[in-house]
This record gives C-alpha cells, structure tokens and sequence, in this order.
C-alpha cells in the first residue's frame, strides 16, 4: 500500500481527535444498548480489528460491561482475488463467540466502494445467523459501488474516486491520524 | 516476491526443488487458517467459485485424488474426475491429445499423477491451466512434501537442526525425493536407511546414508519417517522379500518400543502395508504423525490451489513467476 512521494498529504484527524470519534462511536453504541445487552464487535483485520478493540475498552471503561471480540479476514472473500497481483497473506479469523441470533457490530477503520463490508458480511454469515449486523467506521469516504451504508460512524468526508485514506494506529503503524493523500 | 501482504503467485507447482524459502514458508502460512476452517459450521469458502478443477489420474490413487477433491471443493470450485487410466491409455489416447481436450474444456487447474517422471512438467508446458504435480514417477510428489513440512512444523515450530531419518525404498519414491528436499530447505536434518540397492549413490553428497537400524539410531533422530514399500514396483526383486524387509528395516516390535522409550515422532505418507514397513501396534502410538499428515494434506492442497494462479505464460519449473 505505498504511494509515490509526490503525493500531498493532508491530515483528516489527529491522534486526539480519533480518541474523540472513538469515544463518540462508543457513546452511540452504549446508547443504542439501552436494555444493557451489549453486542458482539467484530473488527475486519487490520486496522478494524484495532478499531473494535478501542471501541471495546472504551465501553468496558465506561460500563464496567466488555463487549465480545472477534477478528475477521476477508482474503477469501474478496471479489478481485484474480486481478491482484499477489496472493493476500491469510491471517487467522476468529469469532470466538456463537452469533447465532446475537447483535453483531461490524468495524472497519474506511468505508469507501463497499466491497470490503460485501466480503465481509457473506463470510460472517457463514458463521451462523445473527438477529442483525450493524455496521460501525472511523471514516467514511463516499463513493460506494454497492448498497451498503454505516449504522455509526466516526467521520464524514466528501473524496473523489482517486484520492486515498490512510487511517494509522499506533498498535499497527509507525504513527497515529488519518490523512488524506492526493 | 513477497510484501508484507501478499507473495506473487506462480502458474504450476511441479517440485520442490524450485520453490524459495520463502514460497515454501508462504504456503505452510497459508495452510494454518485453511485448516482452522475445518472447525467451522460451514468449512467451505468462496475463493475459487466458478473455477474449475480437473483431476487427472493415470496412475489410481484413492488418497490423494480424494485429498485434492476435498481441498477443491472446500475453496467452492467445481471438480470433474478425468478417468484416464480406464479409458483412454486403452484407446491408445497420448498425453498431448489429452491437453487438447484440457484446453477445450477451458479448465482453471489440473492435477496430474502419471507413473512417468516429467508428464505434469509437459502438461504445464502446454496448457494454461494451472498443473499441480500429484505425482509423476520417481520424480516429485510436491504436495506430500508440504503436507509432511506443515505437519513436522506443528511439532517443531523450528524445524532448524531437527534431524529426520527416512526409512525404504529412496530410489523408488518421489515422496522421499520431494520430502528430503522440503526438510532440508527447512533447516532439518536428513539421513537415510534403506538397502543398499534402493539408496542411490548421489544422494550422499546432502545426506548422511545408514545400512542398519543400529547405526541410523546412533545418529540422533528426532523423528523417523517410515516410506511406503510399493508393493507393485517390487517385481524388479530389489530386495529378497517382505518378510526379510520387515526383519532388516521395517519397524519391528523391538525397534518400536525403543521408538517409544526415546520418544521419537513417527510418519508415513500411507497407504501403510501393516507388517511390512510398520508393525501393528505402532499404528496406535501417540507419537504417530500419519492421521494428521492426511488431515493436513487437506489444508496444504487449498493453500497450493489459493496461491497458483492460471495464466498464459508456461514456466515448467523455471524460477520465473507470472504476475
């Protein structure tokens, strides 16, 4: 995932101002439990799972109450495996929790075409039927090429097709914000 | 070429010999989470949908065609059984005729066993179907070689300095060819036991050679691996017979229970011929690998047919790889 240096790069959020969205994605999700039946967080690897899990702690902080936690990767899933130019490392998926009839929120740190949310819903789906899926973002960046939109979401921003989101956490880059490349 | 996310896939998997280090630690990487799918409700994804897998058996092998129908069915491609040794072979149909029929099929990946060395290589030359090697005379057996290398790897997360012995037939078996090979690229090891006649000569450059159990286990192992001894390529006479194998170098109940007190990891690529290689009783022993080498070959056949990628540009076993 490098860009060429040329590129101009504007930061979106910095590291505070996620510890905000992320306190606000966890505010609404705590909100929307109002019967304290806490659902289960599923985070779509990398930066997904990161965000579930601060999403998680944050709630567990606040309420005393953690939220289950599972990691989902969607390499076998994807729709353009033939057109990549190599072949994904596969990381372990583990939903270590039955979802059968259970609230599940899915995480993912950009929302953008879609397609990953796709991936990802068919393979949570093999796992059992819950009673309904939710869909939680850091930063949603328009242009959607499916029907699928966010239930809780960090930020909004207005993006042209060509541009590119980089959301960075200290737990899996070198640094930490979100940024906007083009 | 590897990134951190992904590793460049390759058209054909003919040997061991041409993989790097780092396809071979990709592949046994990759076979983790497969087999971590098998514990699912539904143990099946979609990564090959619409794809099309040929097997193509001249020789009969239950195990391993079944073992890759499995693995195909279980990346969701469609799987046609190619039945050549019953049909064809009679009617006098050559290897290069049935290529013809592949490409009109327009089938993604074939699967070749053949009891000469080099068919799959040919078949990969001329198709643009991926070919994966389940087999081809004395040659190469790659995927047993991953299956074995994946399984040794669960029980030595380092397999540097891990000292494997196999027992039999070398010269007859590609499994030892392609084992050894994957073994030793893994930092393990390798020596050894057979009769003279069935250990070729030039093996001894990588590999220690021993002519008795006594000697071969004075030597350390830490896993012995015991070669199937096939039966129906016995005619030549290499050694007197079963029961004078069985008393030189098979695993006796005397040498199995030094097995046991030492306890050494036991494998074998099956079909095992009780008796003959192994006795009995060590068919039960806890330190015996071959179930879950079957179980694994499962999940090692899906990373192989996950990473290979059908293209135009044939490779045979070059080091040149399509992007």
């Amino acid at each position: 995932m490098s860009q060429p240096a040329e590129l101009t790069s504007e930061q979106v959020l910095s590291e505070s101002e996620i510890s905000d969205r992320v306190a606000d994605l966890a505010q609404a999700i705590i909100d929307s439990a109002a019967d304290g039946e806490m659902p289960n967080f599923v985070g779509v690897y990398t930066r997904g799972v990161t965000l579930a899990r601060r999403v998680a702690a944050f709630i567990e902080k606040k309420t005393g109450n953690a939220p289950n936690l599972g990691s989902l990767d969607i390499s076998l899933y994807r729709d353009d495996l033939d057109n990549l130019g190599t072949t994904p490392i596969l990381k372990h998926t583990d939903i270590p929790f039955d979802i059968e009839g259970q609230r599940v929120v899915l995480f993912d740190e950009v929302l953008f075409t879609g397609r990953t949310v796709r991936a990802a819903l068919h393979e949570l789906l093999d796992f059992g039927r819950p009673a309904k899926i939710e869909l939680a973002i850091l930063v949603d960046r328009g242009n959607r090429e499916l029907p699928i939109q966010p239930d809780y979401v960090g930020l909004k921003i207005d993006t042209t097709m060509d541009q590119y989101v980089k959301v960075r956490f200290h737990e899996d880059d070198d640094t930490e914000g979100v940024f906007l490349l083009k | 070429m590897a990134s951190d996310s992904g590793i460049t896939p390759r058209k054909d998997l003919l040997d061991i010999e041409s993989l790097s280090v780092e396809e071979i630690e990709f592949l046994l990487k990759t076979a983790a989470p497969f087999k971590d799918l098998f514990k699912r409700s539904v143990k099946k994804v979609p990564a090959l949908r619409g794809k099309t897998v040929l097997l193509l058996f001249y020789e009969p092998s239950t195990r391993t065609s079944a073992s890759f129908e499995v693995a195909a069915n279980r990346l969701s491609a469609d799987v046609t059984n190619f039945q050549v040794s019953q049909s064809s072979v009679v009617k006098g149909e050559s290897v290069l005729d049935t290529i013809d029929t592949l490409q009109a099929m327009r089938t993604d990946y074939v699967v070749v066993r053949h009891g000469a060395s080099g068919i799959p290589n040919l078949i990969a030359k001329h198709t643009n179907a991926s070919v994966l090697n389940a087999g081809d005379g004395f040659h190469a057996h790659p995927t047993q070689a991953l299956l074995d290398a994946f399984t040794l790897r669960e029980v030595y997360p380092d397999t540097n300095g891990k000292k494997v012995l196999i027992v039999g037939d070398i010269l007859h078996s590609r499994v030892a060819r392609s084992t050894s090979t994957i073994f030793r690229k893994l930092g393990a090891d390798v020596a050894v036991l057979g009769p003279g006649t069935l250990v070729p000569e030039g093996r001894h450059k990588f590999m220690q050679g021993f002519r008795t159990w006594e000697a071969a286990m004075a030597w350390k192992p830490d896993v012995v691996y015991l070669l199937r001894v096939q039966l129906e390529r016995q005619q030549d006479q290499f050694f007197p017979s079963l029961g004078e194998y069985h008393k030189v170098y098979g695993l006796t109940t005397e040498r199995f229970s030094e097995l046991q007190d030492r306890g050494l990891w036991l494998m074998h690529p099956g079909p095992v011929n009780r008796g003959v290689e192994i006795v009995d009783e060590a068919m039960k022993y806890e330190r015996s690998l071959i179930n879950q080498q079957v179980e694994n070959g499962i999940a090692t056949r899906m990373a192989a047919l996950y990473w290979l990628r059908p293209g135009t540009a044939s490779e045979d076993s070059s080091r040149k790889s399509i992007a």
